[in-house]
């Protein structure tokens, strides 16, 4: 841990430099690409499940009860999965309500429900230069990625492919996934076999 | 809307992520931490494959899925197995391995 009088100025530092990358990354979004604000039904359903699945995302960063983490989890699946939906991706939109909300978050759930943990408040601790450094890391990394995606892809893609409707159905994924795809689809299925196996005996309580 | 949009989108998502993996203290918090950022990476791949026409990103997206179901089971397990021998999930308090 660094000393107090070396710590304070490192961190304004590195706070600093996020910071302006964002400043930087708003005016540029507000000046270059207000053809983004077409108020049509499509775009306001898309804005409306973003800002909702940002918000699960915050309020399960943020919240203190595991459960009510793990809810506003299920929250966010649900709302990315519409967002699947409007990018006309129907299959995988169905996969991530059933394998994630439904099978990855229950098994969560009852994970927390067989831990019984009683003190909560102990595993919180008061704001610290590691919290704060955590969240200037995180902005730093967005702030980073952001700009370079978005210099990237500034005047490319700026609609939906045209068959974009036809790729996402069961028949195509399916086909695709049975013929070109059908190695990979034969491992994944000894990955599962290999998790099934490692849960089991890391869970078990003891080897006879 | 170009694809641009979603892939903010689903930076902000993993950045929510990351800040989460280094801010929380509970191992299953962390946990479906590392399930937000593999969602948002599945976010990428989606948008990326509807603004191409090109299915074989939905493809990747499944077999993420899949890992991720294998990573939830066997980390779940490795979380239990850590409750029971020492009584706690703080990963700040498991550190055996730390030399």
């Amino acid at each position: 841990m660094l000393p107090n009088w070396l710590a304070r100025p490192a961190l304004a530092g590195l706070g600093l430099s996020p910071g302006y990358s964002f400043i930087l990354y708003l005016a540029l979004i507000f000046n270059h690409n207000l053809n983004f604000l077409q108020f049509t039904f499509e775009n306001i359903l898309i804005l409306f499940f973003s800002l909702l699945a940002v918000f699960g995302a915050l309020m399960m960063v943020t919240r203190k009860n595991p459960i009510t983490s793990a809810l506003y989890l299920i929250l966010n699946f649900f709302c990315v999965s519409a967002i699947y939906l409007l990018l006309r991706a129907q299959f995988i939109a169905i996969i991530q309500v059933l394998v994630y909300a439904g099978a990855i978050m229950v098994l969560f759930l009852f994970v927390i429900m067989l831990l019984n943990l009683h003190d909560e408040s102990k595993l919180s601790e008061k704001i610290t230069y590691k919290k704060l450094s955590a969240i200037l890391i995180s902005l730093l990394l967005f702030s980073v990625l952001a700009i370079t995606v978005y210099f990237s892809y500034m005047n490319k893609y700026r609609e939906i492919h045209s068959s974009a409707e036809t790729i996402g159905t069961i028949e195509v994924i399916g086909n695709e996934l049975y013929t070109t795809f059908s190695f990979p689809f034969e491992l994944v299925s000894f990955v599962l076999l290999a998790a099934i196996v490692g849960a089991i005996v890391l869970a078990k309580k003891k080897f006879d | 809307m170009g694809i641009n949009y979603f892939l903010i989108l689903a930076l902000l998502l993993f950045s929510i992520g990351v800040a989460g993996v280094l801010l929380r203290r509970n191992a299953i918090i962390v946990f479906m931490c590392i399930e937000l950022m593999l969602n948002s990476v599945n976010l990428v791949f989606v948008s990326f494959s509807s603004y191409l026409g090109n299915s074989i990103g939905q493809i990747f997206v499944f077999f993420i899925m899949t890992v991720a179901a294998a990573e939830a089971a066997v980390g779940l397990a490795i979380i239990i197995a850590l409750f029971r021998n020492k009584e706690t999930i703080n990963i700040d308090e498991i550190n055996i391995l730390k030399w």
